[in-house]
């Protein structure tokens, strides 16, 4: 049955656009609230993919559980970096942002390559040849494990946003940075934690994409333009949109994949951005400004 | 007016004795050398050609490798399958890139694509280029384009010949780009650029079309960038497509405009040469250490982006010359 099929690969293509909306996530939190686009995004989630292989080659750690300590791990980084350097650039033209978080990006990249070297590596797990059967559906344990452990994320980063108070308080940061001032909030602080938040979250999705996809330094910059891609087909600065643009993604991704060439993939997610960056500039869930 | 107010006597000294040192530099030099400064040379030119849209009219362009690309495929292409020779084939070639660049210029205009929205427009483009020529058999795909080479041939009329040929068919593009930058930045088109850059609203409430003066910022550009990929392609004799159309080559071309000072005429050039000879250096020290690092020199280039964007945000040139006194106003033309 050729439907089959077709639902097979849009199922496993929803399961890798959640961890793609993951990442997204991650990028679009930052951008919402310090404004700041960071172009040193899919380079941070290399560094949680390299994070999980050494933690699995060295303790044997499933990337699973891998997850949380590279969170903690690029949240400090995201923390450090956004209070050392980015916070001074926030009121710079955004020119300047971006060069500035292009060479962290640069910076990054080649690092990983001088330290990890250009080939690809990856995490032995125990159930990396097991398939689940849903329906009519033969579907990857790796892939549902990952996009189940996404789902988890992303609901709790919701969560942490809709009902804390320091989520409350972001947020109020990211509506109206000066009254949030005026009401006594510490900006900056704020500012530190948000970008250390959507840092663990990329470092989160870094770790998963290891079940997925073998690391390799090249993927970073590739990973930051589809970050960027899904984020701006969801809508910049809306959280659900970008785990929506995700999922779009990553099915158009594996329908492509399929009906045309793989390597002509990529090909389709720029597509796809041209047509909403003309179209609807805002994004499919975004707000017009 | 003459071409040069403003430069101090000191300036033009060293202004004269950069221009002879560059002139009698291959009778001098040995072959690394000059293979050296046709680099360096190459990135001033191209960074000159970037600075037009983002340094003067204010746009963001990180897809630039897209006409670098375009520029070298279709000369190429022209050359290999048609013989026809570069200096015939470049009309074409900027054509093309003209085009790919109103392209975008339109698409990003008129549907108000701005800031970041329109710096990823540009990456898009040049991705989908980068993608869309990996499957283009008819000039080599992903196995590369390799134009034709004999050796010991000297042909000038078709850019075959010695690297000496190559050293001063690049120093005349730096010449050229400089020359031409500084009449348009004096014109009128020049003026109304910089209005738009600085603001927006203002230069169009006071009767400047932003869409023609932004369009032309892009086509000037995107054909002067082409004319860089035209040389590429005839002095590699080799085009990949994962190389010419890449990402790291359009962050390449905006490195010495920025360290050099972006929105000045000197700025680019002085930058390629700050950053070439000093990523060469880097390269040959770690080579004779007898170590193999592959990515040194990148990582090189990404913090000096990142100690230039902190420490001397408008670039060295303008400090440079108010401290030597080579200009007398701050911010050189710009």
């Amino acid at each position: 049955m050729p439907i089959d099929y077709y639902l097979n690969i849009a199922a496993s293509g929803l399961l890798t656009g959640l961890v793609y909306g993951l990442a997204a996530l991650g990028l679009s939190v930052i951008f919402g609230v310090v404004r700041v686009v960071n172009f040193a995004h899919g380079e941070m989630m290399v560094a949680g993919m390299y994070g999980a292989v050494l933690l699995g080659g060295w303790l044997g750690l499933d990337p699973l559980l891998s997850a949380p300590i590279m969170a903690a791990l690029l949240f400090v980084c995201g923390w450090l970096l956004q209070r050392g350097l980015v916070n001074k650039f926030v009121e710079r033209p955004e020119h300047m942002q971006f060069i500035l978080l292009l060479g962290v990006a640069t910076i990054l990249v080649n690092a990983m390559l001088m330290l990890f070297g250009p080939d690809a590596r990856n995490v032995q797990v125990p159930y990396s040849f097991d398939t689940v059967e849903i329906g009519p559906m033969l579907l990857d344990a790796v892939r549902l494990r990952a996009g189940a452990a996404a789902i988890v994320v992303a609901a709790a980063l919701f969560a942490f946003f809709r009902f804390s108070r320091t989520g409350k308080a972001i947020r109020a940061c990211a509506d109206n940075p000066l009254g949030a001032r005026v009401v006594g909030l510490n900006i900056d602080g704020l500012y530190a934690l948000t970008f250390g938040i959507g840092a663990a979250v990329v470092g989160v999705a870094g770790a998963l994409m290891t079940l997925l996809v073998d690391a390799r330094p090249q993927l970073a910059p590739e990973y930051t333009l589809l970050s960027f891609i899904i984020v701006i087909v969801g809508g910049l600065g809306s959280l659900p949109g970008a785990l929506l643009g995700g999922v779009l993604i990553g099915m158009s991704e594996a329908l492509a994949g399929f009906l045309l060439t793989p390597s002509l993939k990529s090909l389709f997610s720029y597509g796809v951005l041209i047509v909403v960056l003309l179209l609807r500039p805002q994004g499919l869930l975004g707000k017009r400004s | 007016m003459s071409g040069l107010s403003g430069v101090t006597g000191r300036g033009m000294v060293l202004l004269v004795l950069a221009a002879l040192g560059l002139a009698v530099a291959p009778f001098v030099a040995d072959r690394y050398l000059v293979s050296v400064l046709t680099t360096v040379l190459w990135f001033a030119y191209v960074g000159q050609a970037w600075n037009v849209m983002m340094g003067f009219s204010g746009l963001l362009s990180l897809g630039h490798a897209l006409y670098v690309g375009l520029g070298a495929y279709v000369s190429a292409a022209l050359f290999v399958h048609f013989g026809v020779g570069p200096w015939a084939g470049m009309v074409l070639a900027m054509l093309v890139a003209v085009v790919a660049g109103c392209i975008i210029g339109f698409l990003g205009f008129r549907f108000g694509v701005k800031g970041v929205h329109f710096a990823l427009l540009t990456i898009a483009f040049a991705e989908v280029a980068r993608i869309g020529f990996d499957h283009i058999t008819w000039v080599g795909g992903s196995g590369g384009f390799f134009l034709p080479v004999e050796a010991g041939a000297s042909d000038p009329l078709n850019l075959r010949g010695s690297p000496v040929l190559f050293y001063y068919v690049a120093l005349a593009l730096v010449v050229g780009a400089l020359l031409l930058s500084r009449v348009l930045l004096h014109s009128r088109l020049g003026y109304q650029w910089l209005a738009v850059r600085e603001e927006p609203d203002a230069a169009e409430a006071s009767g400047v079309d932003l869409f023609r003066a932004r369009m032309t910022a892009v086509a000037v550009s995107s054909a002067l960038t082409a004319l860089g990929g035209v040389f590429q392609a005839f002095y590699f004799n080799n085009l990949f497509p994962e190389q010419v159309f890449s990402m790291g080559r359009s962050i390449e071309i905006i490195l010495p405009a920025i360290v050099g000072g972006i929105g000045t005429l000197v700025g680019p050039i002085l930058g390629a040469f700050i950053l070439t000879p000093l990523g060469e250096a880097l390269t040959f020290l770690i080579e004779a250490g007898g170590l193999d690092l592959p990515g040194l020199k990148q990582l090189f280039y990404g913090a000096a982006l990142v100690v230039i964007v902190v420490f001397r945000p408008e670039g060295v040139w303008p400090w440079l010359a108010r401290r030597l006194r080579l200009v007398r106003q701050p911010g050189e033309g710009a």
